[in-house]
């Protein structure tokens, strides 16, 4: 497997510049931009629902790119991404109510200063490690909750905060339909600054860390620097989804950012592959559509007799519930590389069709 | 060669580790341009008087200095930017970083994109630069003849071809000095052969002055320009090959009670 490649045969590559690129083939490439042009009509062609359903993929996939970033990537721990992505929310939103900046940039600024509380509350992983780090930021979910509830400047205490709709030359973006294209080109963006991320310096740093810090160390490469580093940047794109987020609702309560948020999070990325970008996109789609598809399971076996029973009911509704705790176990124990391997395994399997060495 | 000053000075080096003493008062120094190995039988002390020029252990007494500058208390990634490169006993690669991914780090400290403009990749330089610097990590995967895996993932590979990579990974740093430790052992005849040749071509060609531990006494005396001999943590003889070949006390303690010089249990680097 080791120098294995996937590219059709007769496509070589000539530059360094043809071997840097992002997608394999030119014909991944295309596909690729196809793609988003086909996910550009959802809007014309299937009904709210799922152009909501985008909405949502779009500012969790974000948030959890961010993540797998600091866990998949840097190899360090947070369970309170959630509280971060809160943080953007209410940051976007007083940013944009006391200060009158356009909400379409104190999107990005509110990133930057949950940029900067998460640097602070990454501190300690300068220093510890594995469980440590994990209980540091589980603290750091519970502080920033408790701010919520507090900060009644920041965040309206217990009333909340309204956010602003989104407004693009002077046109206010209320309707999902036009949202779902502000969400889809924030997608690209990040995803796309964050795949280049990974393919220069800064990124090889990271993977560098979580392989053998040691040797990285020895490399040059300060690992105080890039511990912290990781947490800025997760925290950025924490910021940016949650801030999205808040500006789609038009409203922020704190209720939503608990601890259960950011083990969703964690999820996403465990289940699309930690360490992989298009992974945590799949990830995240996974983490959306799975209760989507259970309530419609559940709905369509009500038209029989014996699934109308409030016992048979509950239990459903249960299922429902487990079925994410569900979804992570098996993904641990069966593909803990995720969807983004499988994936990788059913092209290697097409390319060589219909020879399977 | 005397005349000049040396690159690096190691004065009355201690390492004490709880009880253990891996090192006591140990002092030497190498010129620039030398090819100087430590030998010594297993759990001598090499290892350790590596990790403290490397800055992965500081002394508990005495000092290094490097370029005339002293190091002692500089961690390990500012001693790679002043120009000291490694390999480890054990390997210590990026598991699953590429090959080239893993060379591409080496130049680490010599490329200056960030987690800004990176991220820009066409727009901010970083692509230009980037790609200048594989041509260079390039020329270090040719010299080393593994063009053939470079886009393997290091930690499938052979044992003998990591060691590889762990050189070009050091050489991709451009260091000054470099730190080989057993960059041998585990070998064959004809690996070996192929990592003696890199090791004078990157002494000879490359400028790069080299200190290298090495348990394959034949190797060590064929290409070194000078020898020291570590036992119990002291120094008991340093000079020529020749010269320690003949010493007694090297007799005694090294080779005399030479069984086997083949492979070594691994320990921490
Ligand atoms: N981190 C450490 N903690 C405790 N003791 C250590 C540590 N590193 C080295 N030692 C001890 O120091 C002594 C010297 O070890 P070192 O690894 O330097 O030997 P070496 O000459 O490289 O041996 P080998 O030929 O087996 O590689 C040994 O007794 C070893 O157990
Ligand atoms: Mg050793």
């Amino acid at each position: 497997m080791a120098g294995f490649s996937l590219r059709p045969c007769g496509d070589f590559r000539t530059t360094y510049r043809q071997d840097t690129r992002i997608f394999d083939t030119t014909y991944i490439r295309n596909a690729a931009i196809l793609g988003i042009f086909a996910v550009a009509m959802i809007p014309f062609v299937l009904d709210g629902y799922y152009v909501n359903l985008f909405i949502q993929i779009s500012y969790f996939a974000i948030a959890a790119l961010g993540l797998n970033i600091l866990v998949g990537f840097t190899g360090q721990i947070s369970l309170g991404h959630a509280a971060f992505f809160g943080f953007g929310a209410f940051a976007s939103a007083w940013i944009n109510n006391t200060t009158g900046i356009p909400v379409l940039l104190s999107i990005p600024l509110a990133g930057l200063m949950t940029a900067a509380v998460g640097m602070l509350f990454g501190l300690p992983a300068a220093r510890i490690k594995g469980l440590y780090l994990a209980i540091a930021t589980l603290a750091a979910q519970f502080i920033l909750e408790d701010f919520f509830a507090r900060a009644e400047w920041f965040t309206g205490g217990s009333y909340g905060a309204a956010a602003n709709p989104i407004n693009v030359f002077g046109y206010e973006i209320y309707d999902d339909f036009s949202f779902f294209y502000v969400a889809l080109f924030f997608l690209v963006v990040m995803y796309l600054l964050g795949t280049n991320l990974m393919r220069t310096r800064d990124g090889r740093a990271f993977v560098a860390v979580r392989d053998h810090y040691l040797s990285a160390e020895i490399m040059g490469i300060n690992l105080t620097k890039y511990r912290l580093m990781s947490f800025a940047i997760s925290s950025f794109y924490a910021g940016v989804g949650g801030a999205m987020y808040g500006h789609y609702l038009g409203f922020v309560s704190a209720e939503g950012f608990t601890i259960l948020l950011s083990i969703q999070f964690l999820g996403m990325i465990i289940i699309g592959g930690l360490g992989s970008v298009k992974g945590t996109l799949m990830g995240t789609v996974f983490m959306v559509l799975l209760p989507e598809v259970m309530e419609s399971g559940v709905s369509a076996l009500s038209v029989f007799e014996w699934a109308s029973s409030t016992a048979v009911t509950d239990g459903l509704a249960y299922i429902k519930e487990m079925a994410i705790g569900l979804a992570i176990i098996l993904f641990l124990i069966f593909e803990p590389d995720g969807l983004a391997h499988r994936w990788q395994q059913i092209r290697a399997y097409w390319k060589l069709y219909p020879f399977s060495y | 060669m005397t005349s000049q000053s040396p690159i690096l000075e190691i004065s009355d080096v201690s390492l004490v580790f709880g009880g253990v003493r891996a090192l006591s008062d140990v002092s030497f120094s190498v010129q620039p341009g030398e090819l100087f190995s430590i030998i010594g039988p297993n759990g001598a002390g090499k290892t350790s008087m590596l990790n403290c020029v490397s800055g992965r252990y500081t002394p508990t007494m005495g000092s290094v200095s490097f370029k005339g500058q002293d190091v002692t208390g500089l961690k390990p990634n500012d001693r790679a930017e002043l120009g000291i490169g490694r390999t480890f006993q054990n390997l210590a690669l990026f598991g699953h970083m590429n090959v080239l991914d893993n060379i591409m780090v080496g130049r680490h400290h010599l490329l200056k994109n960030n987690f800004v403009n990176g991220p820009l990749y066409w727009f901010g330089g970083a692509q230009k630069e980037e790609l200048e610097h594989r041509r260079f990590c390039e020329d270090v995967i040719d010299f080393l003849e593994i063009s053939h895996i470079r886009k393997a993932t290091a930690g499938t590979l052979s044992y003998g071809l990591r060691k590889r990579v762990e050189l070009a990974r050091a050489v991709a740093l451009r260091p000054d000095l470099i730190l080989l430790d057993e960059p041998m052992a585990g070998m064959n005849l004809e690996e070996k052969e192929d990592m003696a040749r890199f090791i004078i071509d990157l002494n000879e060609e490359w400028g790069m002055t080299v200190v290298m531990i090495e348990h394959d006494m034949g190797v060590v005396m064929d290409i070194s320009n000078r020898v020291m001999v570590l036992d119990f943590g002291r120094k008991i003889a340093e000079g020529l090959p020749d010269d320690v070949m003949a010493n007694k006390h090297v007799k005694k303690a090294y080779l005399g009670e030479e069984d086997d010089d083949s492979d070594e249990d691994e320990q921490v680097a």
